[in-house]
C-alpha cells in the first residue's frame, strides 16, 4: 500500500500562498523496489485537477520504497515561484524536478565540509506561469536510473540538451551538499539537522554558520582576495556570531515540534511568500540570511539560465529584526545593488518605517540604495520622511523643491514655489528660490500686459520684432534682456523696467551692462549703446568706461553686427596695442590701425599694412600722408 | 544609432515577424498587434508604463500577451513593480544578457551610460555585477589573466565579485589570450573628462555626438540637402589614420590624402581600353570609396573649424591650460564669469566651473558663493538642484576652513584695491589649500614644462592629446602601474586617491614576453573618453602594449555634465 498525499493550499486570488505537498511512503516492510506512479493512491483530486496545467517541464515525483522512513528534503532553493496574478485562483502549471535518492549503503565518510550548505545554484528555466519546485530525495544513481529507464513516464522533456545538463549539474550540487545529512541520518532518521548537515544544537554547527562566510571554498583561490578590503559587514552590529548561536537554539525547538510529524511522514514545502503566520512552524526551508543572499545572488549567477525566476526566494520568514538585519548587511556585502534593493524592498514592507529609519542610519551603502529605490519609484513623501528622520534637513528641501519641474501651470508653479519659501534651505539657496519665485512671479505679470500690447497691435516694438516665445520660466538673465529689448526706456517702477529687475535681484553692474549692452545692440539702438558708456562722467567728462574689458565689449557689438562705424569707436579704447591692432585689422578699422601704428613710431608695419588697404582709397592717402610726414621719428 | 540596430536592424527583426518597432515611452501604445515585446533597460519608471499599457488594455478587455525582455538582466524592484501593479503573471519577463557591444577592434562598450549617475552619484551598486559580468565572460573566453590591477571602489567591489565567479566556476585550461587586466573608477580622474578634447576622434565626439560608433553628419557636412550617418571604425581607411592625430594635424593629412587621390584618379589619363578596363574594375571603386569618405570627413573639419572659431575655442584652450597649470586662477575665474554673464553655454560655464574646482580642490567661499549666483541667474534658478549634485559627488565644491583667511583678507583687502586684493588672495589661500590635483599633478607630472617647445606632429607623450598641455591621469596610471607591475612607489598618489588600489597575481603566468602578455584589457567603470583612448594607443606603440578598452559607456565632458544635471523632472 502505497499512499502518495498531497495538501495543496488553494491560491487567493492575486496573492501568493504556499503550497504544501505531502507524501506518505510505503511502509518500512516493503521491498518492492520502486513502485509505479500509477500504484500510488493519491488523496487529493486537488492534485490531479491542479497539476493538469503543469508544462511539460514537469516530472513525476518519484518514490523509494526500499529504503523505509526515508525523509524528503526540500532544497528550496530552486523554489521559485511565478504565481498568476490577478483574480485567478487557479495554479497554473507546475514542475517537480527529479526526486533524487542518496545510496543509502554508502559507507559512513568524512564530513563533506565543503559541500557548503544548498549550493544548489539558482536560475532554473522555469516556465512562466508555472511552479517549480524540486524535491531531493536520497536515492542512489543506479536505483534512480533504473527507474526511469524502466518507466514508461518520460521525465524529461526539456527543450535543450544544455538545460538540461545544467539541472544535472545543479542536483549534483544539491547532493553533494546533503550527503553529511545522509551520512549521519543512516542511523537515527530523526535527528534534528540543520540544513547544513550538522546537527542542530551542537557547538560545530554554529560554528561552522559563523565561518561560512568566509570559508565557502577550501579550494585555493586562484586570485587573492584584497586584503585591504575594508569589511563592509559591521558584525557587532549585525551581532552575527551572538545571533547564530540564539538561532541555533531556537531552531532547535523548532525542529522539536516539527519531528513529530517528521517520524513517518514527510512533507514537501513549496516556497512561501505569504504565508498565514499559524502554519509558521510548519517551516522547514530555514536558510540562514547568509544563504538567502547567496541564493538571490545566485539567481544571477548561472548565465545560461536566463528565464529562472528567483524573486520566489523566500524573504518573509525572516522576522525578527536581527535576522532582517542580518540580511541586509549580508547584501551589503555582497555588493550587488540588486540584491540588496530586493532586501530593502522586503524590509521596506515589513518594517515600520521609524524602526527602518534607524536601522538604515549606521548603513551608508543601504541606505544610499533605499534612497535611490525611493527616488525612482517617486515615493515622494516616504523619501521625505526618510530625510527628516535622518536629519537631512537640506536634502528634503531641495527634493520637495524640485518637485516644481513636474508642473507646468505657471500660477500653479508659482504658488507652489511661494510654499517652498518656508522650506529649510541653506541661506544662500534660500534666496535663490525667493528670487525664483519672485521672478516668476513678475514674468507672469509681464507676460500678460505684453501679449496683450502684441495682440494690441499698438506698441511699436512688437510689431517691429514680434516676440519669438513667451517669457515665463526663462532664466533671469533672459528676463532682464527681454526687458532690456522691449522695455528699456521706462520708470523703474514697473515691474518690467530693467533698472527694477537689476535692482530687485541684485544684479551685478557687470552683468547689467552685458545684457543692456547686448539688447541694445540687437536693437542697433547706438545711441544707447554710447549712453551706457558714458553714463558715469564724473567731472564733466566724457571718456567711455566700461566695466567689461573693451575688446570683449567689441565682440559683443561685432556679433550683433554693428557696422565699422560703431565698432571703430571701441576698438580704439582698447588699451592693448596689440589686442587692438590684431582686432582692428579683422574688423577692417584702417584709421585705428594706422594711428596706431604711428605711435608705435612702426614704419615697416604701416608700409606692410599700405599693401592690405585698397588702392586709392582715404586709408592710401592717409598712411602716404604719413609716411612722407618728415616730423615723425620712425624707429625703423 | 542604438546598439539594437548594431545587432539587429529592421530588417532583421522583420524577417522575425516583429511588425513595428516602437520606443518605449509615457504614452499609450497604438500598436494592434496581440503580441507586445518590450526590450527594455531595467529601469523601474519605464517598467510602470509598461503596466499602465497592460492595465489600460485590462480596463478596455483587450486581451494581448506581454513579454518583457530585461537587458543586461532583471531587478526584483523592477518585478516588484509588476506585482504591485497588477499584472505579474499577465507579463511574462525574460532577460538578454546583453554585456559587451564591440565598437571597433580595441574597443568594447556596455553601453551603459546610467552607470555614471547610478553608481557614483547615487550610490547604487545595481550595475557592478553587470561590469563584473563583463569581466567573468572576457575571462571565460579570453582567460585565464595573469595579472590585475586596479584602483577605486568600484573596481574592487567587481574583481571581488568576478573572483568568487572564478572560484564558484570551473576553468578549463586553456591559452591566456589576455595578459593583465587593469581595472579603474572613474571618480579616481574626474580632470581628464572635463577638458576640451583636441584629438579628431574626441572631437567629432565633442561636436556631432558619436552614437554607438556612429556618427550623423548633417547638411553642413555633407554639403547636400542629406544627413548622412557614418560608422566611424578602423574599417575607415581615411578616418583611421587621423582619429587619433591632433586636430592641428588633421588638415594637412586630408590635404595630403586629396592630392593622392588625384593622382590616382589621374592614372587614367593616357591608358589604353585594356589598362582602363582593369582601372575600373579595380581600382575605380575603392578610389570612389575613398573619395567619398575623404569628403565627409574634409566637411567634417571644416564644420569643426567654424563651430570652434566661433566661440573662441583658442582662448577656452588657453584658460583651460591655465586651470591644468594653476597659473593666473583669478584671470580663469573672470573668464569664467564673462561665460556666464554672455550666457554663452550652459554646459561650456559648468564644465569650467567644475575643472576649476577640482584643480584648485575647490573654490574660495565668497568665488562659490558669487560664481553659483552669477550662474543660476543666467541659466535657470532650476540649477540649485544641479549644483547640488555637483557638490555631492564633489566635483564643484567650496573650500572648507577657510573663513579665517576670509576674514584677513577682507582686512587686507580694504588697504588695497580691488585687483590687488585678487592677487593676495590667491597667495593667502595658495599656502592654506594643497590641491589634490596639484599634489598628483606634480608626483606624476602630469603638465609637462611649457616653456618647451611641443611637436604636435611628433608626440613624444600622451600629453599630445591636449596639445601636449596634460598628460591624462588615468593613463599615467596605467602607464606607471603597468612599468612597475603594481603600485610599489606609488603609495603617494594612492593615498592622494582615495586608496583602493589592489594588484593582483593570478595561478596561471604564461610566458612573459608572449604577445598574449603584452595584451592589457583596460575596463573603465563610468566611462572613458576617446581622448584616454587615443592616449591609450600612443602608449601601446610607445610601450609595446596592445590595449582593448572596455567601457561601460563612451563618455564626454557633455554626457558626464548631462548625468548631473538637475533641471529636468
Amino acid at each position: 500500500m502505497q499512499k502518495l498525499g498531497v495538501q495543496w493550499g488553494l491560491c487567493q486570488p492575486g496573492t501568493l500562498q504556499r503550497v504544501e505537498v505531502k507524501w506518505i511512503f510505503p511502509g518500512g516492510t516493503s521491498a518492492s523496489g520502486t513502485p509505479a506512479p500509477s500504484q500510488w493512491t493519491t488523496d487529493t483530486s486537488i492534485l490531479s485537477s491542479q497539476w493538469v496545467y503543469s508544462q511539460r517541464h514537469w516530472l513525476l515525483p518519484q518514490v523509494n520504497g526500499r529504503k523505509s522512513r526515508k525523509h524528503l528534503h526540500v532544497n528550496a532553493d530552486p523554489f521559485r515561484a511565478v504565481w498568476p496574478g490577478g483574480g485567478s485562483a487557479a495554479t497554473r502549471g507546475g514542475a517537480v524536478s527529479p526526486l533524487r535518492e542518496e545510496g543509502s549503503r554508502r559507507p559512513p565518510s568524512k564530513k563533506n565540509q565543503s559541500g557548503g550548505r544548498g549550493a544548489t545554484a539558482g536560475g532554473r528555466g522555469a516556465t512562466a506561469g508555472g511552479v517549480v519546485c524540486t524535491v531531493e530525495m536520497m536515492r542512489s544513481k543506479a536505483d534512480e536510473e533504473e527507474y526511469w529507464h524502466s518507466s514508461k513516464f518520460k521525465a524529461f522533456t526539456f527543450e535543450d540538451e544544455d538545460e538540461e545538463l545544467s539541472r544535472l549539474k545543479e542536483s549534483k550540487q544539491a547532493v553533494n551538499s546533503i550527503r553529511q545529512l545522509v551520512e549521519e541520518d543512516d542511523d537515527d532518521d530523526t535527528e534534528k539537522v540543520s540544513w547544513s548537515g550538522e546537527p542542530v544544537g551542537s557547538i560545530s554547527w554554529s560554528i561552522k554558520e559563523m565561518a561560512g562566510s568566509n570559508q565557502k571554498i577550501d579550494r585555493e583561490p586562484a586570485f587573492p582576495r584584497i586584503p585591504t578590503e575594508p569589511s563592509t559587514l559591521n558584525k557587532s552590529h549585525s551581532g552575527l556570531s551572538l545571533s547564530s548561536l540564539f538561532r541555533g537554539k531556537a531552531k532547535s525547538e523548532n525542529f522539536q515540534s516539527f519531528s513529530d510529524a517528521f517520524s513517518d511522514s514527510v512533507r514537501i514545502y513549496a516556497p512561501e511568500l505569504r504565508k498565514p503566520k499559524s502554519e509558521y512552524k510548519d517551516y522547514v526551508c530555514d536558510w540562514s540570511p547568509e544563504e538567502t543572499v547567496q541564493r538571490l545572488l545566485q539567481g544571477k549567477c548561472t548565465w545560461k539560465h536566463t528565464s529562472g525566476c528567483w524573486s520566489a526566494v523566500s524573504l518573509e520568514k525572516f522576522r525578527s529584526l536581527q535576522d532582517k538585519l542580518l540580511l541586509l548587511d549580508f547584501a551589503v556585502a555582497a555588493h550587488d545593488g540588486n540584491v540588496i534593493t530586493a532586501v530593502l524592498i522586503h524590509l521596506k514592507r515589513s518594517l515600520r518605517k521609524e524602526v527602518l529609519f534607524r536601522e538604515l542610519q549606521s548603513r551608508q551603502t543601504a541606505l544610499r540604495h533605499f534612497i535611490h529605490y525611493l527616488t525612482e519609484s517617486r515615493e515622494q513623501k516616504l523619501l521625505l520622511e526618510l530625510l527628516r528622520a535622518l536629519g537631512r534637513t537640506e536634502d528634503m528641501a531641495l527634493l520637495q523643491y524640485k518637485e516644481h519641474l513636474i508642473i507646468t501651470d505657471e500660477n500653479n508653479k508659482r504658488d507652489f514655489l511661494k510654499s517652498c519659501l518656508s522650506l529649510p534651505f541653506s541661506a544662500e539657496d534660500s534666496t535663490h528660490v525667493q528670487d525664483h519665485y519672485t521672478l516668476l512671479e513678475r514674468q507672469i505679470i509681464v507676460e500678460a500686459a505684453d501679449r496683450q500690447a502684441e495682440r494690441g497691435g499698438k506698441v511699436d516694438i512688437f510689431q517691429k520684432f514680434p516676440r519669438k516665445a513667451s517669457i515665463l520660466n526663462m532664466p533671469l538673465i533672459t528676463t532682464l534682456y527681454y526687458c532690456c529689448f522691449y522695455h528699456y526706456g521706462e520708470p523703474e517702477g514697473t515691474f518690467s523696467s530693467p533698472l527694477n529687475v537689476r535692482r530687485t535681484f541684485k544684479i551685478s553692474e557687470k552683468q547689467y551692462f552685458v545684457t543692456a549692452l547686448a539688447a541694445r545692440a540687437k536693437l542697433k539702438a547706438w545711441s544707447d549703446v554710447d549712453a551706457l558708456f558714458t553714463g558715469r562722467n564724473w567731472l564733466g567728462f566724457t571718456r567711455k568706461k566700461s566695466p567689461l574689458s573693451f575688446h570683449r565689449v567689441v565682440d559683443v557689438l561685432q556679433r550683433n553686427s554693428a557696422p565699422t562705424q560703431v565698432l571703430q569707436d571701441y576698438v580704439a579704447l582698447i588699451d592693448d596695442a596689440e589686442l587692438r591692432i590684431s582686432l582692428a585689422q579683422k574688423l577692417k578699422c584702417h584709421d585705428i590701425v594706422i594711428s596706431t601704428f604711428r605711435d608705435m613710431k612702426d614704419r615697416q608695419m604701416l608700409v606692410a599694412y599700405r599693401g592690405k588697404v585698397e588702392p586709392g582709397s582715404a586709408p592710401e592717402r592717409k598712411i602716404d600722408d604719413l609716411l612722407n610726414n618728415q616730423q615723425i621719428r620712425w624707429k625703423n | 544609432m542604438s546598439p539594437l540596430d548594431r545587432i539587429a536592424n529592421m530588417s532583421t527583426l522583420k524577417q522575425h515577424d516583429i511588425v513595428k518597432l516602437y520606443k518605449v515611452e509615457y504614452k499609450a501604445t497604438v500598436s494592434l498587434s496581440d503580441q507586445l515585446c518590450f526590450l527594455i533597460r531595467p529601469r523601474i519608471q519605464t517598467v510602470k508604463w509598461i503596466c499602465d499599457v497592460v492595465n489600460a488594455d485590462k480596463a478596455v478587455g483587450r486581451f494581448r500577451r506581454y513579454k518583457i525582455i530585461f537587458t543586461p538582466q532583471r531587478f526584483f524592484a523592477c518585478e516588484a513593480v509588476l506585482e504591485e501593479e497588477g499584472v505579474f503573471g499577465d507579463v511574462t519577463t525574460d532577460e538578454w544578457a546583453f554585456y559587451l557591444l564591440p565598437l571597433d577592434d580595441d574597443i568594447l562598450s556596455m553601453e551603459l551610460p546610467e552607470f555614471f549617475h547610478d553608481n557614483f552619484l547615487a550610490g547604487d551598486q545595481r550595475w557592478l555585477r553587470t561590469v563584473g559580468g563583463a569581466l567573468h565572460l572576457l575571462h571565460s573566453v579570453y582567460g585565464p589573466f595573469s595579472k590585475l590591477y586596479g584602483i577605486g571602489s568600484c573596481s574592487q567591489m567587481t574583481y571581488e565579485w568576478w573572483r568568487e565567479q572564478v572560484e564558484q566556476g570551473e576553468q578549463g585550461a586553456r591559452p591566456a589570450e589576455i595578459g593583465s587586466v587593469f581595472l579603474i573608477d572613474r571618480d579616481v580622474d574626474f580632470v581628464t573628462p572635463l577638458c576640451s578634447q583636441v584629438v579628431y576622434e574626441g572631437l567629432l565626439d565633442d561636436i556631432f555626438r558619436i552614437k554607438c560608433g556612429c556618427v550623423e553628419f548633417g547638411p553642413d557636412v555633407t554639403s547636400s540637402d542629406r544627413s548622412v550617418k557614418v560608422m566611424l571604425n578602423s574599417q575607415d581607411k581615411v578616418f583611421n589614420e587621423i582619429r587619433n592625430e591632433h586636430f592641428s594635424n588633421v588638415f594637412g593629412f586630408l590635404s595630403q590624402k586629396a592630392r593622392n587621390l588625384q593622382t590616382a584618379y589621374d592614372k587614367r589619363q593616357g591608358m589604353d581600353i585594356k589598362q582602363m578596363k582593369t582601372f575600373v574594375s579595380e581600382e575605380l571603386k575603392g578610389l570612389k570609396q575613398e573619395h567619398r569618405l575623404l569628403s565627409l570627413h574634409i566637411g567634417a573639419s571644416e564644420s569643426i573649424m567654424k563651430k570652434k572659431t566661433k566661440q573662441d575655442f583658442q582662448e577656452l584652450l588657453q584658460r583651460e591650460h591655465c586651470l591644468l597649470e594653476g597659473f593666473e586662477i583669478r584671470e580663469s575665474i573672470s573668464f569664467i564669469e564673462e561665460h556666464i554673464n554672455r550666457q554663452i553655454s550652459m554646459m561650456e560655464s559648468l564644465r569650467m566651473l567644475c575643472l576649476l574646482s577640482i584643480t584648485e580642490n575647490g573654490l574660495l567661499p565668497k568665488d562659490y558663493r558669487s560664481l553659483k549666483t552669477q550662474y543660476l541667474q543666467s541659466y535657470g534658478f532650476d540649477h540649485l538642484l544641479t549644483f547640488s549634485n555637483l557638490r555631492q559627488l564633489g566635483l564643484l565644491v567650496e573650500q572648507q576652513g577657510a573663513e579665517t583667511l576670509t576674514v584677513m583678507e577682507s582686512k587686507v583687502g580694504k588697504l588695497v584695491n580691488d585687483k590687488t586684493a585678487g592677487k593676495i588672495t590667491d597667495a593667502f589661500s595658495s599656502l592654506a589649500r594643497r590641491s589634490h590635483f596639484r599634489a598628483l599633478s606634480r608626483k606624476l607630472n602630469l603638465v609637462p614644462k611649457s616653456d618647451e617647445e611641443y611637436d604636435l606632429r611628433v608626440p613624444k607623450d600622451m600629453a599630445y592629446i591636449f596639445s601636449g598641455a596634460y598628460v591624462p591621469l588615468s593613463c599615467r596610471l596605467i602607464e606607471q602601474v603597468l612599468e612597475r607591475d603594481g603600485w610599489a612607489g606609488l603609495e603617494d598618489v594612492t593615498r592622494l586617491l582615495n586608496g583602493h588600489e589592489f594588484a593582483v597575481t593570478g595561478g596561471s603566468r604564461a610566458e612573459p614576453n608572449s604577445d598574449a602578455q603584452r595584451l592589457v584589457l583596460v575596463l573603465f567603470l563610468g566611462g572613458c573618453t576617446f581622448s584616454e583612448i587615443s592616449a591609450l594607443r600612443f602608449l601601446g606603440r610607445a610601450k609595446g602594449y596592445k590595449f582593448i578598452v572596455v567601457t561601460t559607456a563612451v563618455t564626454n565632458s557633455s554626457r558626464l555634465l548631462e548625468a548631473l544635471l538637475g533641471n529636468h523632472a
